[in-house]
């Protein structure tokens, strides 16, 4: 907010968040054999704070188990969050009573990945549509026009619309989903892998119907998988979550050519490219162990115990380390839990949570090459990554 | 009318040059289940052959006999299905027409398979270790002492962590990358000639799923076994690949090493395939190009090629209406397609 440039209005001013999370947390009790509480307990979420603005995408990516879906339940409270809010139109949905709550939901609809298992499957088609707007009291009038409408929208000929959801392909039972989600016209739809039960040939035609449905309506997406490539196709953002925590964030581009968090970079050389000759020069990051759990979260940052990044620090760069089960780390990454911030140079858009971000030829270096450059090999590379042997 | 494959003299042209005789050949595989009507046919006329130390991707539409043609091989279709024509031979031998007792003694020792479903292949009543151990001695005449030491050998091998005390867990108190280790564990126990990996990694994690695939490659450096690795994921056919199998509609539609299937496809399918899926190396905001209608239903394939009703290429064209393409050669006789049309698709690459 420069004085001498009152024209120009920061960001987050212009284009007003439609959703905000501030310092969320879910803390599930963890249940025995016996559905008994066992007294461990799994930190689903661990203080995740995300923006979105109005017609605008941003893809949630990360392992599984990682806590994308709980973010997605929570903000519908189907999940109640432990702590932190949830603003959406200006008010705290984690304040709401169940019933103002319900309320809301004709703002904020959610489609699941499962297209066989979450429709009704004694309802037709019609009538899966409709509900939604019966229990949010449509005038009747209006709804054979609406119904008639969301399902061209979707690419369904409304003629079927007295059919049963057996009755239709998996894709064709994913657009159902999609417009019993969409005819209350919400301003947020959260998508928790819309896509990954589809046949691949299919994928395709449920991606560009949500991209086409964005640009008409300016409806804001969540759009939550753990496919790298979908996730860059549609996401405005990213942001990247690893037990809980959103590890690094930044608009599409940057995230995908200019990761700095260690664990995006892991992720990122773990896909292969489906072009032969690419694919074989590449290089791939090493990945320690184990994926770690949300009843044991590591200390310090969460990630020190996969990290490529905290090994060579320790082993090339020198500054104070520590010996862990025989290996030496980063003494920082193994005492200290890192914030999310902006890295020298970049926005403040784009921030990760490490203490030792990679520079861009730091990144050109253990990539070998970024997607779509000329592989580049050096000494710092070798040591940090493995060479793919074909 | 059933399609000629190839005659014998050009399966030389079709072997990887890393050998002359082939572990694994399948020759005008054809399987049935029950129809209404009459059976319908979910593996029409395929053959694959796999050479030693080779890897072979099969990829293609999901429903389109990718699983039928490797458990038709190995004895293990489901009750109602029916191998009704062809030869498997693996090293010579035609494993159709092996009695049930020797097909048993051989399914693990000379061929295994990693099954599709993270939770299928291990039983969850069973420890892991128990499991291995069974397996191993099912074959060979050895002390439960030493199979467990083998067990535990194996486990190593897989990267699983603490091995000798992980051996004793059931499989639900593994992670699913763990477990999927433990089902290839137990597949390699016996040194098999040939594994067939049906989507090994299709439920795991990127990283996970890097590792796992790298330990495969390194199991067949060491050991020549070659392996036929089914998956959708075009990214790992590139990266694991010598040669690529392209099934549409219970048929293999396209066939050939793996640059000339990525860089000079012959079939739509594959080319639509390439297209409408989004890929980390090409511009973030490509349009993707879907494969309009779904995938047939081998029940009520068409008279024509099964592809024709979704094809660019063919769509409404009579041959491509009426006639069933055959699997022929195109200006390189180890690359194969079914596909009327296919000079017409000279010059499309499917990464360029
Ligand atoms: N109702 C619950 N009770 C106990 N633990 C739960 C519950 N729901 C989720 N969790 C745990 O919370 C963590 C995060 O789960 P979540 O489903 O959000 O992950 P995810 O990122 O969506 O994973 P995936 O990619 O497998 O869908 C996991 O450790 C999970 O086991
Ligand atoms: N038990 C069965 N009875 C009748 N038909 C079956 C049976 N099992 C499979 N089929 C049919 O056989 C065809 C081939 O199935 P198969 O499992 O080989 O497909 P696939 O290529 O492996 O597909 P995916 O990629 O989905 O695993 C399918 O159309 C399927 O519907
Ligand atoms: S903080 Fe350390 S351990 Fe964590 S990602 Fe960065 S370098 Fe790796
Ligand atoms: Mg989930
Ligand atoms: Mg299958």
């Amino acid at each position: 907010m420069t004085v001498n440039e009152p024209t120009l209005r920061p960001a987050s001013e212009q284009d007003e968040p439609i959703l905000e999370l501030h310092d969320v947390r879910k803390v599930f009790g963890s249940r025995g054999v016996f559905g008994n509480s066992t007294g461990n307990t799994v930190t689903a979420v661990d203080g995740i704070s995300i923006r979105i603005r109005r017609g605008e995408t941003l893809g949630l990516v990360g392992e599984t188990g990682s806590g994308k879906s709980t973010i997605g339940r929570i903000v519908l409270r189907l999940d109640e969050p432990t702590s932190g809010q949830i603003m959406f139109g200006g008010e705290d949905l984690a304040k709401l009573s169940v019933r103002e709550m319900r309320r809301r939901r004709q703002y904020i609809q959610m489609v699941f990945q499962d297209p066989f298992g979450s429709l009704d499957p004694r309802m037709t088609v019609g009538e899966l549509v409709a509900e939604p707007m019966f229990v949010h009291g449509t005038p009747r009038a209006e709804i054979p026009l609406r119904m008639e409408r969301i399902l061209k929208h979707v690419g369904l000929d409304p003629r079927m619309s007295e059919r049963y959801p057996h009755e239709f392909s998996g894709g064709q039972r994913q657009r159902i989903g999609v417009a019993r989600a969409l005819v209350l016209d919400p301003s947020l739809l959260i998508l928790d892998e819309p896509v990954s039960a589809l046949a691949v040939s299919i994928q395709a035609q449920i991606l560009n119907m949500l991209r086409s449905i964005q640009r008409e309506t300016d409806i804001a997406y969540l759009f939550i998988a753990h496919d790298l490539a979908v996730v860059r196709h549609i996401s405005d953002r990213v942001a990247v979550l690893y037990l809980g925590r959103i590890v690094e964030t930044a608009p599409r581009d940057k995230l995908y050519t200019m990761p700095r968090h260690p664990y995006t970079i892991s992720l990122l050389s773990a896909v292969p490219v489906p072009d032969p000759d690419l694919e074989r020069q590449r290089k791939r990051v090493e990945l320690h162990g184990e994926i770690s759990s949300g009843t044991a979260i590591p200390t310090g940052c969460r990630f020190h115990p996969r990290c490529f990044r905290t090994r060579f620090i320790a082993t090339q760069q020198g500054g104070s380390t520590i010996s862990v089960e025989g290996e030496q780390l980063a003494r920082q990454c193994v005492e200290s839990d890192p914030v999310l911030v902006s890295a020298v140079g970049d926005d403040d858009e784009h921030s990760a949570a490490c203490h030792f971000p990679l520079s861009d030829t730091e990144l050109a270096a253990v990539m070998g090459m970024r997607l779509g450059d000329k592989p580049s090999l050096n000494d710092h590379a070798n040591s940090q990554t493995q060479e793919h042997n074909s | 009318m059933a399609i000629q494959t190839r005659p014998e003299s050009s399966n030389d042209n079709l072997e990887s040059p890393k050998t002359a005789q082939p572990y694994l050949e399948i020759r005008n595989l054809q399987t049935a289940f029950p129809g209404n009507e009459k059976p319908t046919i979910v593996v029409n006329d395929v053959s694959l052959s796999l050479a030693r130390g080779e890897t072979l991707a099969v990829v293609g539409e999901s429903g389109s006999g990718k699983t039928m043609t490797f458990l038709s091989a190995l004895g293990l279709l489901p009750k109602s299905g029916r191998v009704i024509g062809g030869e498997a031979l693996l090293s010579g031998r035609d494993l159709l027409k092996l009695p049930p007792r020797e097909m048993r003694a051989l399914r693990g020792s000379e061929i295994a398979m990693v099954f599709q479903g993270p939770l299928s292949g291990l039983n969850p009543v069973f420890r892991i270790g128990e499991q291995i151990i069974e397996a191993i001695r099912a074959h060979r005449r050895i002390s439960r002492r030493a199979a467990r030491q083998e067990a535990i050998r194996l486990l190593e091998r897989v990267h699983i962590p603490a091995a000798s005390s992980r051996i004793d867990d059931y499989p639900h108190q593994l992670s699913g990358g763990m477990r999927q280790r433990a089902l290839i564990a137990m597949a390699i126990a016996l040194d098999p000639a040939v594994l067939i990996a049906d989507e090994p990694t299709t439920a795991l994690d990127v990283t996970v799923q890097a590792q796992i695939l790298e330990l495969l490659s390194d199991i067949q450096a060491e050991t020549g076994m070659g392996m036929v690795l089914i998956t959708h994921d075009l990214g790992l056919v590139a990266r694991h690949a010598d040669r690529v199998a392209v099934m549409y509609g219970g048929r293999v539609v396209e066939q050939g090493q793996l640059s000339d299937v990525f860089k000079r496809t012959r079939h739509p399918y594959t080319v639509s395939l390439f297209r409408s899926i989004p890929h980390l190396h090409t511009p973030a905001d490509a349009e993707l190009t879907p494969i309009d209608g779904q995938p047939p239903n081998p029940a009520e394939l068409p008279p024509g090629c099964a592809f024709e009703a979704r094809c660019y290429l063919g769509k409404g064209r009579r041959d491509c209406v009426s006639a069933i393409p055959p699997l022929a050669a195109t200006d390189l006789n180890t690359h194969l397609t079914a596909c009327h049309h296919w000079p017409e698709l000279a010059g499309t690459g499917a990464n360029g």
